[in-house]
Formats: C-alpha cells, sequence, structure tokens
C-alpha cells in the first residue's frame, strides 16, 4: 500500500501541529515518525489515519494506492491502529477483542462464527498468545496486552499499520523484544507499516526509513543509515544519539575550532562567523602526547566502565564539558585515571555554519 | 540508594499493612455500624414482634397496603430507571463538553440533595398542580402531573437525579475516549461504539447510580406527600401510611409495615450487589 501525504497543515487553535507536510510511504515500507513531543509525529499519524482532518486546504491531500481519502472517516480506510496505552476493551475477553472488528462488519459481509473463531485462535498463535483467549485485559501483563492490541488491529486485515509509540509505556527489556518481534512480523505479513516513536534507537533499528520531525515540520527523510551518517540539520545530529558540540569560528573559509581546522573548506562564507562543530563520542580520539598542532589539551573528569564502551569525561583548557566513548582495550592501554592530562582529536566532525545552512 | 531504599519499603509493606490498627479499627467499623444502623433497626423488628403472627400478616397484607407497597415499589422502580437514562446523559455532556456555564450546571445537579424535601415537594407543587405552570397546560390534555401517581414519580425523579450523576461522572472521565476511537478504527459504526463498548463500561457504574437512586425514592416522603395528594389506594405511599399508624398511636402497625418494606429494599440491594459482584468476576476486575 503506497501512501502519499500532500501539503498537510494542521493546527489546534492557535498551537501549529503540522506545517505543510509532504511525504512519501511505499508498498510493504516500516517506516519510523521520528521526533521529540509536539513535534506533530502523532498528529501526522492520526491524519493519516483518519482520526484528525487537516486544515482544509484544497492542495492538501491524503492517497491511498492514488485515491483520495482525505474525506473518509477512520473506519473506511481498513487502518490496523495500536495505541501507546493499548485502549483494549477492558470488559471484553482477549478472544472478544480481537474478534470486535469481524463482529461490528455489517451482516453481509460478517464471516461466520466458526470463521471467526478460526481468525483469532490464528492470531492469537501470532502474538503468542494462545490458550488467554478466555482472560481479560486485567489479567494480562503491558506487552501481552499490546500483542493483543496489535492482533485486535490486525484482524480486520488492514492494508497499512499505524502504531502511534506502541512500545512507549513499556519496560526496556520488553520493548526491545517486541520491536524485533515488530520487524519479523512486518516482513511476514508484508504489509505497510508507520512507527511513531520519539525513541532514536528503536526508530534507527527496526525502520527501512526514518522521518526526522521537529516543530510540526520534517527535517529529514532517510534510511537509518543517511539520518545518522549524513545528518541534514543540526536537530537531527543532535537527536540521533550523544554528540559533542563545539563552538568554533570561520577562518580564511575554514572551519576552525581553538587551532583545529575541523571539517570541509566553506569558501564561500566570511571569516569570523561562527560554526557549530558536532563530533559524535565514539569519533574522537584521546593521545597522551599531543600530536601535532590538531589536538585539544584536556582532563579527565569521569571514567565510566559499566558498559561495552568505556564512557569517558573530559574538560577542556576553555573548561567546556566533552564525552568520548573508547573500547575497553583502548581504556587499558592508556592507563586513564581521574585527573590526567590528556590531548583529544576529533577525528570526524561535522560543522554547521548557523546562518548559511538554514 | 534510591532503589534499594524503594525495595526495602515495598517489602515491608507487603509483611505489614502500611498502617497498623486493623483490629482497632475494624472493631470500631462494628461498634458504629451497630449504634447507627444494627440496633436502631433490631429494635424496630422487636417492636413488629410484639404482635402476634396473624395480626401482622394481616396488617401487611391489607388491600390498602399493598396498594401503597405497590406504589411506593413501582413509582421508585420508574423513577430511578428514568434517572438512570436521563442522569447519563447530563453527565455526558458535564464530562465531555466544555460550554460556558457547565460549572453552574454542575453545581445545580447538587440542589435536589440540599433542598428540604418539604420545600421540593411545595415548589414541585407550584408548577405541577392543576392549576401550576405546567400542570394547567398538560391538564386539558387528561395528563395530570398531580395527585396522581405520575406526579410521584415526578418528584421521585426530582430527588434521585444527582445519585446517577455524580456515580457516573468518574466513571466517564476514566473513560478516555480512546476505546471508542479504537472501536471506529476497526469499523464499528457509532451505535455499535455505544452499544458495545460505552453501555458495557460503565455499567457498573450505571447500576450503582440507579440502585442510590431507586433507595433514596423508596424512602422519600417530604416532597411526594405534597404532589401525591394521598389518596387510599391510588395516591398513598407506604411512608405515608406509617406516618398515619403512628398518628393513630399503632406503633406495632407501623413497625410491620416499615419491617416489609426494609426487608424487601435489602433482598434488592443484596441482589443488585451480587450482580456487581459478578459482572466484575466476568470481566477480570475483581
Amino acid at each position: 500500500m503506497s501512501i502519499e501525504i500532500k501539503n498537510i497543515s494542521k493546527s489546534f487553535g492557535s498551537f501549529t501541529a503540522l506545517k505543510d507536510i509532504s511525504l512519501k510511504i511505499e508498498n510493504g515500507e516500516l517506516i519510523s515518525l521520528l521526533g521529540p513531543s509536539g513535534s506533530g509525529k502523532t498528529t501526522l499519524l492520526r491524519v493519516i489515519a483518519g482520526m484528525e482532518s487537516p486544515d482544509p486546504n484544497p492542495d492538501s491531500q491524503v492517497l491511498f494506492f492514488g485515491e483520495d481519502v482525505a474525506r473518509k472517516p477512520v473506519g473506511d480506510r481498513k487502518v490496523g491502529f495500536v495505541f501507546q496505552h493499548y485502549a483494549l476493551f477492558k470488559h471484553m475477553s482477549v478472544f472478544e477483542n480481537i474478534a470486535f472488528g469481524l463482529r461490528v462488519r455489517p451482516r453481509s459481509q460478517r464471516p461466520a462464527e466458526s470463521a471467526i473463531r478460526d481468525k483469532v485462535h490464528s492470531l492469537l498463535n501470532l502474538i503468542q498468545l494462545e490458550g488467554f483467549g478466555n482472560r481479560f485485559p486485567k489479567q494480562l501483563s503491558g506487552g501481552q496486552r499490546q500483542r493483543v492490541a496489535l492482533a485486535r488491529a490486525l484482524a480486520i486485515e488492514p492494508q497499512v499499520l499505524l502504531l502511534d509509540e506502541p512500545f512507549g509505556a513499556l519496560d526496556a527489556k520488553v520493548r526491545k523484544g517486541l520491536r524485533d518481534w515488530l520487524r519479523s512480523l512486518h516482513d511476514e505479513l508484508n504489509t505497510t507499516t508507520i512507527l511513531v516513536t520519539h525513541d532514536q534507537e528503536e526508530a534507527l533499528e527496526v525502520s527501512d526509513r526514518v522521518v526526522v520531525m521537529n516543530q510540526a515540520r520534517i527535517e529529514q527523510v532517510g534510511a537509518p543509515d543517511d539520518v545518522f551518517h549524513q545528518p541534514a540539520s543540526e536537530f537531527v545530529i543532535d537527536f540521533l544519539g550523544n554528540v559533542n558540540v563545539f563552538h568554533g569560528r570561520v577562518n580564511q573559509g575554514q572551519p576552525v575550532l581553538e587551532n583545529i581546522q575541523v571539517g570541509g573548506s566553506r569558501e564561500s562564507i566570511p571569516d569570523g562567523e561562527k560554526a557549530n562543530v558536532y563530533v559524535r563520542p565514539n569519533d574522537i580520539s584521546i593521545d597522551r602526547t599531543p600530536t601535532g598542532k590538531s589536538s585539544m589539551a584536556a582532563t579527565v573528569t569521569r571514567i565510566n566502565r559499566a558498559g561495552v564502551h568505556a564512557k569517558i569525561s573530559l574538560e577542556l583548557s576553555s573548561k567546556e564539558e566533552i564525552r568520548v566513548d573508547v573500547s575497553m582495550e583502548q581504556l587499558q592501554e592508556l592507563h586513564l585515571q581521574l585527573g590526567d592530562s590528556v590531548f583529544v582529536h576529533p577525528n570526524k566532525a561535522r560543522v554547521f555554519v548557523p546562518d548559511f545552512t538554514i | 540508594m534510591l532503589e534499594k531504599q524503594g525495595k526495602f519499603m515495598s517489602n515491608n509493606a507487603r509483611s505489614k499493612a502500611m498502617l497498623p490498627g486493623f483490629r482497632l479499627t475494624m472493631g470500631y467499623t462494628l461498634l458504629y455500624l451497630s449504634l447507627i444502623v444494627l440496633i436502631p433497626l433490631s429494635a424496630l423488628f422487636l417492636k413488629a414482634a410484639t404482635m402476634d403472627w396473624n395480626d401482622f400478616y394481616e396488617t401487611i397484607t391489607s388491600r390498602r397496603v399493598v396498594a401503597a407497597y405497590r406504589l411506593t415499589f413501582g413509582a421508585s422502580l420508574i423513577a430511578a430507571l428514568i434517572n438512570t437514562v436521563f442522569g447519563a446523559l447530563v453527565a455526558w455532556s458535564i464530562v465531555r463538553y466544555r460550554f460556558p456555564g457547565r460549572q453552574l450546571l454542575d453545581a445545580i445537579i447538587d440542589l435536589p440533595f440540599a433542598m428540604p424535601t418539604a420545600v421540593s415537594g411545595i415548589a414541585l407543587m407550584a408548577i405541577y398542580a392543576p392549576t401550576g405552570l405546567i400542570g394547567k397546560h398538560l391538564l386539558p390534555y387528561g395528563i395530570k402531573t398531580a395527585i396522581s401517581p405520575l406526579g410521584i414519580v415526578i418528584a421521585l425523579t426530582f430527588i434521585g437525579l444527582p445519585f446517577v450523576v455524580r456515580t457516573l461522572q468518574p466513571a466517564l472521565e476514566e473513560l478516555d475516549g480512546e476505546a471508542e476511537q479504537a472501536a471506529a478504527s476497526l469499523g464499528a459504526n457509532r451505535w455499535q461504539t455505544f452499544w458495545r463498548i460505552i453501555v458495557p463500561s460503565l455499567m457498573p457504574s450505571l447500576l450503582t447510580g440507579f440502585t442510590l437512586a431507586f433507595a433514596r425514592a423508596l424512602g422519600e416522603y417530604g416532597s411526594v406527600i405534597f404532589v401525591a395528594g394521598n389518596i387510599p389506594m391510588k395516591t398513598e405511599i407506604a411512608s405515608l401510611l406509617i406516618i398515619s399508624k403512628l398518628d393513630d398511636a399503632d406503633v406495632p402497625g407501623a413497625a410491620a409495615i416499615a419491617v416489609v418494606m426494609l426487608s424487601v429494599t435489602f433482598l434488592i440491594l443484596l441482589v443488585v450487589q451480587g450482580i456487581q459482584w459478578w459482572s466484575q468476576r466476568m470481566t477480570g476486575r475483581a
């Protein structure tokens, strides 16, 4: 199912939730809408579902396979919607929850009781909750409830699956398991899936493409690889994982940080412009001795060994705090102690000159 | 450090109740209930027991008394049912919509609670009497809104309204609309969403509200006697019969009527409680 959104805006009173959004989602794709709260990602999902109608505008369209559904109500769009807080029907058993979408069909399209039973049992099987049909939502754990909500949405054989922060209310371990399971389910069912999340790790891990949203706009659309390594804006690099920010200046067309030249040349930019230099913690190396001109002196303030990498906090001579990730082997070799004076050197940096990149 | 503390506390909570003194509070509860409810009620039974069985049976099965029982229970039931439907609508509008004057409307709901019932009776009479504002327009169509069972139902509906609204409000606030949206996304139309999602979710509160309104209506005296007209066999409620027996210094007779009222009421409350318990068991909420 390919979905195309054209020039969609949505405001609630004076608050703008979506500002002229256009996006094309390919058939069979798992795409994430990623952004902080208030960025408009949930509103966009609800507009696609038909739970929210976009601001009236002759140019705006929501196309499902080329057909404009912007004025169709949610029930007619054949979308499977999964809510963050499950929204299960508390007074119904798990079985009845899943069967609901089949039971409410008009009589002429309603499957026979035996067909409903078969369908529900195959879905219970799919979500690995066979034998839970007679339980009630109150008797299930959070992860189980969310799987029931997913099965309920799948029962109507939706053309597209819309998930609104489906794992947001679950603890980290359950979340990770469900995330992997969702990915394999998506591949197995061959649906188009749109996942709203504020968890960058989740988005980068499961999606084919990520849509990074901020302040009612789309900042960047791309494969997880691209948005991580080729961030289009300061917002994107900052939102996708930890990053150190240095404030440098442009000198002779080159962004310069203290006395180190970073990034490519920016010849068109006049001297003295502010340059924001972003370096990921694992793109910085630490040395005991200065390596020529290109390193900065720093003092070790904290060493955290809990994790795959050691996380080192350092203070530069400018009193700025930075964070560096080094492997455990490197940490051994360097014999780092608190208070040690070392030299740091950015290997890879991304530079944004605010007035010239926007 | 914090986590450790948290764990320690929860362990402690499991082995011991949060507050001490289960025995003390339970003893107090029993004593209090006895003093306020059980002892006066048993006095009622004792008073009724001073009659011999034949007198007792004759009193409670006399045609006038049976007619009064029928009227009291019938009118209370109808009033409680009306309140359950229309009170639910009122609660719905107050919880779901934001409109000017909502707070005022919310406060008005409590008026039947707060007014002396005799005042309510006089107020209702001013409107529904044959010469009253509404009564005089309905009389030409043969609808008697006072000195009739209809008048009694109106009075009982009036005093029972707050019970349904106040019971339903919290339940409606909890019904946050997501379940309805989920139903809609699964293809349910509004009618199906209403009957299959909203009504069952509210059922426990509807039942409680109904029971409270019903129980209140059974015991109502002040407002009803004004609009009822108190014609024996026609518009005489049980409470009034009890009072008139007392006026005749027939205390055991009054007690006999009261004992039957009390027993039937208690039975009804017990059945409703049982339905509640059963439905909660059925949906895993107990």
